[in-house]
């Protein structure tokens, strides 16, 4: 049985999205695939060495669940972000969930491969001083030189 | 049923008691067995695909009170 491969582009920077790809990426090194994350644009927030500014909120996600129903106006306020965020890590670890960065060390410890798209680090500026060493920068034609060989490709 | 190595996943979410099942097998050898423990009740239905793509042996499940238990043979 060859080894399979999953390609994931991951694009969202908020809490919430940021679990999928790596939850994905942990499970599948640890069933022995080979495994490819290509952060771009807002994804590229999942590879700071820092993770505690990755944030949740609660405007424009009605599907949110909310412990009491909260008008938009009132969602919009300063300071609803950082408690929703708050509220959600708390929940999370009451719940046994894992820590974004517990989950992309494992990930790392897998071989994942963590890929940061070239342009959009320059189109924002960032240093990459302050993301992890083990990222790698890359182009488009590099993702796919990988992904049209995987098993399965997922954007998100 | 003897075991040469246990893992307990008490109250952890998927993936983790998966993760972490394939982290403990690691410094095993093989032939030998695995128990691992889980409240996830997730982690049944995983535990089986873990197993079926790996080829670890999923030799026995069972439950202890609120707690999964299986027992995998290392390939």
């Amino acid at each position: 049985m060859s080894t399979k491969k999953m390609a994931i582009i991951a694009t969202k920077g908020t809490l919430d999205w940021a679990y999928p790809p790596f939850i994905l990426a942990s499970t599948a090194a640890a069933l022995g695939w080979e495994v490819q994350i290509f952060f771009t644009f807002y994804g590229l927030q999942l590879l700071r060495k820092d993770l505690s500014d990755v944030k949740i909120s609660p405007l424009a996600n009605p599907a949110m669940p909310m412990p009491v129903d909260m008008p938009v106006f009132v969602q919009a306020l300063p300071g609803m972000e950082a408690m929703a965020t708050m509220m959600m890590k708390k929940k999370m670890a009451d719940k046994g969930v894992a820590t974004l960065k517990e989950l992309r060390d494992t990930c790392i410890e897998c071989d994942v491969k963590m890929i940061a798209c070239q342009m959009t680090v320059d189109l924002f500026d960032f240093d990459k001083k302050d993301f992890i060493d083990e990222t790698e920068y890359a182009g488009a034609a590099t993702f796919l030189g990988f992904a049209g060989d995987t098993d399965v490709c997922l954007y998100i | 049923m003897n075991f040469d190595k246990e893992f307990d996943a008490s109250g952890l979410s998927c993936p983790l008691p998966i993760v972490k099942t394939k982290k403990a097998l690691n410094d095993m050898t093989s032939g030998q067995i695995l128990r691992v423990i889980a409240t996830d009740p997730g982690s049944c239905a995983d535990m089986k695909a873990f197993a079926e793509q790996t080829g670890n042996d999923l030799v026995e499940t069972g439950e202890q009170g609120k707690a999964f238990v299986f027992f995998l043979k290392k390939k």
